[in-house]
């Protein structure tokens, strides 16, 4: 049995009074591309943000590649890790990000490389490669020295793509990436995903695009109000919802 | 004039004539700018006529070596005591920001407590700090242990004094200017640079700060400038600056307003460079927040000559 890439067991989020994630248990494999669907307001973003802390859970357990998300086990006993610790670990995980979150002070080539160089000490010469590289793979070869001001939102969000890869990723995180886009823009972004989930890329997806995730997803799961409601297959939860507010939803959507 | 797409179109066919109607009459404006021009007229007359202005004077003692040395001394107290600063503006600044009150409390202390005295209050003080503490040591608190000390007078200097004022002083400034620009650099920059694996160090060095420097600049140029005309007050504290020493002469040849008008000329040509400056760091620090940069003055300068070229030749 392979060891699960993501492993959520019971997980509880709360900011202040307000329960946001009310015990998540699901888990993903390497190489799988699980879609998260739901209402605004169901917790996915929030569980997706937990999953390389950027927020903190309350309770329950959530491992990534076997190791836990900010704690070190020792005996029946947590430990807080150093934020070196963190840190290093979440270099491990890429997130993209809705509002792109570009750094807007460097241009697209220094966006992608200055992960590389300041974290990983990749040499300088090296990282402007593989830079060139992974911008030509998704698609912007011409867009090297554009600021992201100069871009548009699609371009914008292949540029923090080709960011996160650039790290070398084992996972892939996506924050509703294409809600913030014109519709014509659109296609490209989800094009670049679908080429890095045909690669065998780990990838966890929050999203209302139903076309990709019935074309690309192997999981899709349903949330509602910080619970996962429905788990399966796309042609499964998409085409035969099983609960009441998964049809009500889909209803709304497709 | 046409260009190249609408040369089949001639101009008469189709297209509607222009419109030509009797524009308003604007006679407020006349008679304002007739008054402005006579009291300007006037003033550039009484000016340049009065003798008692003796512009001779002030057009002697411009160069003289004293206010040269004033001028030095005024832009390298200016120039200290902003290093100072704003080195102590971000580290305070980045202090105040701490989650940890026992960080930010006393940084908020700091701010509090130098905006609430005034400046030249603390500058009086920092001269006469050898009254309570006449004997001023580096060491470990508490056990003895010194590393250099020496007498107040002679550690503290008027010089240092002036820095110490003024420095202290401009952090706490600096501090909410910088604290400001840190703020103003959204959450999703620190969010994207986390899940890139950055530390907190490099986050603030290589993500916020350089974003928050355009928020910064504009109001870090004005203190600047400010500075330069506050550090004035150090003639108080008897540092011949650039005021002192146009005091120190007038206090002889009885001459103040020539003396005064030579250190307002100094002030003004100071006040501009720093001008330019600014210009040219806000234009460094707004990189990639405009599609396109604007043209720097030079530039303007450079393609308009270019173009008038252009045409010469044709």
């Amino acid at each position: 049995m392979t060891e699960p890439m993501v492993r959520a067991e019971g997980v509880h989020k709360r900011f202040g009074r307000l329960e946001v994630l009310k015990g998540i248990t699901l888990t993903v494999l390497p190489g799988e591309v699980m879609v998260l669907l739901g209402p605004s307001g169901s917790g996915k973003s929030t569980f997706l943000r937990c999953i390389n802390h950027l927020e903190k859970i309350n309770s329950g357990r959530l491992s990534v590649d076997g190791e836990l998300v900010g704690y070190r086990e020792a005996g029946d006993k947590l430990y807080e890790l150093r934020e070196s610790e963190i840190a290093r670990k979440r270099a491990e995980i890429g997130m993209v990000f809705q509002h792109f979150n570009l750094f807007p002070h460097m241009t697209a080539l220094e966006n992608v490389m200055s992960a590389p160089i300041r974290v990983n000490k990749v040499p300088r010469e090296r990282a402007n490669a593989q830079a060139r590289a992974l911008l030509e793979r998704v698609g912007l070869p011409d867009k090297l020295a554009a600021y992201p001001a100069q871009l548009s939102g699609g371009q914008q969000q292949r540029v923090a793509i080709a960011r996160a890869l650039a790290m070398e990723p084992k996972l892939m995180l996506f924050d509703e990436p294409t809600s913030a886009l014109d519709p014509e823009l659109v296609g490209d972004v989800l094009q670049a995903m679908k080429q890095l989930a045909g690669e065998g890329m780990t990838m966890i997806v929050v999203t209302h695009e139903m076309g990709f995730a019935a074309e690309v997803a192997d999981t899709v799961v349903f949330m509602d109000d910080g619970m996962v409601v429905e788990t399966g297959s796309p042609d499964r939860v998409l085409g035969d919802p099983r609960h009441e507010r998964t049809r009500a939803f889909l209803s709304k959507v497709l | 004039m046409s260009g190249p797409g609408r040369i089949e179109t001639p101009p008469t066919a189709g297209r509607p004539d222009d419109i030509r109607a009797v524009p308003v009459r604007h006679r407020g404006r006349w008679v304002a700018v007739a008054l402005i021009l006579l009291f300007g007229a006037s003033l550039i007359h009484s000016v340049a006529t009065n003798k008692l202005l003796e512009w001779h004077v002030v057009g002697h003692f411009l160069f003289d070596p004293r206010i040269i040395d004033g001028v030095v001394l005024t832009l390298e107290l200016t120039v200290t005591a902003m290093a100072i600063g704003v080195i102590l503006g971000v580290a305070l600044a980045v202090m105040r920001l701490s989650p940890n009150p026992l960080v930010s409390g006393p940084s908020w202390l700091y701010i509090w407590f130098f905006r609430a005295t005034p400046v030249l209050v603390q500058l009086l003080f920092w001269y006469n700090i050898a009254a309570i503490y006449p004997r001023i040591s580096l060491g470990i608190p508490f056990v003895g242990v010194e590393f250099v000390h020496g007498s107040a007078n002679t550690v503290i200097t008027t010089y240092v004094a002036a820095l110490l004022g003024l420095g202290l002083n401009e952090g706490a400034y600096m501090a909410e200017i910088v604290r400001a620009g840190i703020i103003s650099v959204g959450e999703g920059q620190t969010d994207a640079a986390q899940s890139l694996g950055m530390s907190r160090l490099q986050i603030m060095r290589r993500i916020v700060l350089p974003q928050a420097m355009r928020v910064i600049i504009p109001p870090t140029g004005n203190e600047t400038i400010s500075m330069l005309k506050t550090s004035s007050l150090a003639s108080v504290i008897t540092l011949t600056e650039l005021l002192l020493a146009t005091e120190n002469i007038y206090s002889v040849n009885f001459k103040p307003i020539q003396l005064l008008i030579v250190a307002s000329i100094w002030y003004a040509a100071m006040t501009s460079v720093l001008y330019v400056g600014q210009y040219y760091l806000e234009r460094h620090y707004g990189r990639g927040s405009a599609r396109e940069m604007p043209a720097t003055p030079f530039q303007r300068i450079r393609r308009g000559l270019f173009s008038l070229r252009r045409e010469a030749t044709r």
